[in-house]
């Protein structure tokens, strides 16, 4: 009872993860992982289900044993310490409420274990902050979804955790009320300065509520760092493909000149900053070229005269057109690849921009980035399919 | 206008067709009742009315019995045997204990510890029922025999003696003492204490446990504030299934006591088939129901089991 007390009290600190591991018999659920949160951030842990993200968050909760690796919470090593002893509380994925509770009991349980009497005010408090002030006599199983999942995170949040530990917290709730609820744990998050560390698989999710984001695969961190950084510098195809869409080019290295490495794809040329290629480009090596579809633009082949010089170009032929209100997305077969995604914004609408055109694809060089040719292209792409179904 | 027109035609025919099997759907739920009532009424509401009307009549079996309303036929049953009333419930509550003890934390490893081993215990806690419960009883008593090693190794242990301090057994013995009784009514009725208690500890989530402890409830809090709560359904139909059938038993007493561990199914057995006295049988079997009746309104209203999930 007492460490609880002082570790909470005592102001914080790094969620730190060191060579972190979880086997069951042969399979190796999380491979020994280094990671570090930085107190008060909102954490994302992103990833395919099976990707082992989840074990890692219940290695911090205490749930799961690690087979190797330590945890500090700061200064503290809480890898030895069972659940009821860490500063840390977990919003579960089914909300976990006592059915035998009402609302009030079930937010006030983590007060009373830890020998609080005069709860009232907090509970009362934390009830108001989620909004179910008026319900706190009522069962779980009364509540809608969404009211369960807020009493869950009140729950948890007024034990005042070092951490809080969400795990896929808004998984069984509709699209609308679960970008409702993204905004409203954003809110939350801002006003109490919990560090939260947050699995999903969702790659929205993750991108609109973390400041930082770890990418997941296969129980390895593929990348870490902000949203924006993870979709502009893919450093793998995983990453890639699980977040958002890109279009690949297979390509080989023709030349590099200063800061700019030439590459040769199917008949024409094209420029990519050496900055942005995390492989290392040796003339005739392979490189795998990315972009973002909505980095591009689309000229029709008659005006292809017209188009800037310095900018990478691709020729190809417009396969589909689906037009999607503030865009419109295309599939444009080319000779480097034959299911190019381009995203328009529909500012001025060419007509002539229609299935069975010849069109030219070009782009700023400033957006190409370079990728390890040896890996699999579609990584990361079944997986996204799987879950939006 | 044309749709409003043209849409009662294709309504219309399925109508009287969808009549019959209607009326049909009313009557099925009643068709369905009727074996089960009727049983209830051959075996069950016909033998009450008949003992009751036998719990009030007077005469002799030569002369033939009457109903004459005698009702004092009741009080004397009670003032004569309310021995064998209080022994009973004692006895049974005994046993309930008993097997709560013994069947609570043996439910809770299947439910939750036992993984593989699962069904294989299952099958252990049911196989006594594959032989017959005189049987079984009756091993008892060679088990409890004088002499046996039961009985030496707990004298050698000086269990005994504290046992005849309690008035649980006498003279050495245990066979033909309370304690063989509370001991064989404790063996035969565990199973029907163990199944519920594993039915409702097993519907519990396992991540219950994990919220618990994740909100600072050490394991034993945490069986004291979730598992235990939520597992009252079955504590309550665990220990009704248990304490009934155990109250109104005279086979273990028979068997494994002696006369002075005579329970009320020892009297109603022996006033029914060897003294033929049929009112006074027929008025402790009553008085014998509405105790238990009483015992069971107050218990489910105490424990409050329909407030729970």
């Amino acid at each position: 009872m007492k460490t609880t007390e002082e570790t909470t009290t005592a102001g914080g600190g790094d969620v730190r993860l060191t060579g972190i591991s979880k086997t069951y018999g042969d399979f190796t659920a999380v491979h020994p992982l280094d990671l570090t949160v930085p107190q008060g951030s909102f954490f994302a842990l992103l990833g395919a289900s099976g990707c082992g993200k989840t074990t890692t968050l219940r290695m911090i909760a205490g749930l799961e044993e690690p087979t190797s690796g330590t945890v500090h919470l700061g200064d503290q090593d809480v890898t030895a310490l069972p659940p009821y002893k860490r500063p840390v509380n977990t919003v579960f994925q089914s909300y976990a409420l006592f059915p035998h509770l009402d609302i009030y009991e079930n937010v006030a349980f983590g007060l009373r274990r830890r020998g609080i009497k005069s709860v009232k005010k907090q509970v009362e408090e934390m009830l108001e902050l989620v909004q179910l002030g008026e319900q706190a006599r009522k069962k779980p199983h009364q509540l809608s979804g969404g009211q369960q999942q807020r009493v869950a995170v009140a729950r948890a949040l007024i034990n005042h955790p070092k951490v809080l530990l969400l795990d896929e917290p808004l998984g069984a709730l509709d699209l609308k009320l679960r970008r409702q609820m993204q905004l409203e744990l954003k809110r939350i998050q801002t006003e109490v300065g919990i560090t939260f560390v947050h699995v999903t698989h969702d790659q929205e999710e993750a991108m609109t509520m973390a400041d930082c984001v770890a990418v997941m695969n296969a129980g390895r961190v593929e990348q870490l760092g902000t949203p924006a950084d993870l979709y502009e510098n893919p450093r793998t195809t995983f990453v890639a493909n699980f977040l958002g869409t890109s279009n690949f080019i297979e390509a080989e290295v023709d030349a590099t000149s200063g800061d700019d490495i030439v590459l040769k794809a199917g008949g024409g040329k094209l420029v990519l900053h050496r900055s942005r290629a995390s492989a290392p480009a040796t003339t005739g090596g392979k490189i795998l070229a990315g972009v973002r579809p909505e980095k591009i633009s689309l000229t029709h082949a008659d005006d292809a005269g017209r188009i800037p010089e310095g900018r990478n170009r691709i020729t190809g032929r417009i396969t589909e057109s689906s037009f999607i209100g503030v865009s419109t997305q295309f599939v444009v077969d080319s000779p480097v690849c034959s299911d190019f995604e381009v995203y328009v914004q529909n500012i001025d609408r060419d007509p002539r921009l229609a299935p069975g055109a010849e069109v030219v694809l070009h782009w700023n060089p400033a957006h190409t980035f370079g990728l390890d040719a040896a890996q699999d292209i579609d990584a990361g792409v079944e997986t996204v399919e799987e879950e939006v179904v | 206008m044309a749709t409003v027109t043209e849409a009662p035609p294709p309504l219309a025919p399925p109508a009287p067709e969808t009549k019959p099997p209607r009326r049909r759907g009313r009557w099925t739920p009643y068709l369905l009742l009727l074996p089960g009532l009727l049983w209830l009424v051959v075996f069950f509401a016909l033998p009450v009315i008949y003992q009751a009307s036998t719990s009030v009549q007077t005469g002799s079996l030569e002369e033939g019995y009457k109903v004459t309303w005698h009702f004092a036929t009741y009080w004397d049953a009670l003032s004569e045997y309310w021995p064998q009333f209080v022994r009973s419930v004692l006895y049974a509550a005994s046993a309930t204990v008993l097997c709560l003890l013994l069947g609570y934390p043996l439910a809770y490893l299947i439910a939750f510890r036992a993984g593989r081993w699962r069904n294989l215990i299952m099958i252990l806690v049911i196989a006594p029922f594959f032989t017959s419960f005189l049987i079984r009883t009756l091993a008892w008593k060679t088990i409890l025999a004088d002499g046996g090693p039961v009985v030496g190794a707990l004298d050698a242990l000086h269990v005994l003696d504290v046992t005849a301090f309690l008035g649980w057994t006498a003279d050495d013995r245990v066979l033909a003492t309370p304690l063989a009784v509370v001991c064989g009514l404790t063996y035969n009725f565990l199973p029907f204490m163990i199944l519920p208690l594993y039915t409702s500890l097993e519907r519990i989530d396992p991540r219950l446990h994990e919220a618990a402890g994740d909100l600072y409830a050490k394991p034993s809090t945490t069986f004291r504030k979730v598992t235990f709560p939520l597992s009252m359904p079955g504590v309550v139909s665990g220990t009704l299934l248990t304490f009934i059938p155990a109250s109104g038993d005279y086979i273990n007493s028979d068997l494994l006591g002696s006369t002075d561990t005579r329970m009320v199914g020892n009297v109603i057995q022996s006033q029914f088939l060897r003294i033929l006295d049929y009112p006074t049988a027929a008025a402790l079997s009553f008085i014998l129901m509405a105790a238990i009746l009483a015992v069971v309104t107050v218990y489910i209203r105490k424990s409050g089991t329909e407030d729970l999930v």
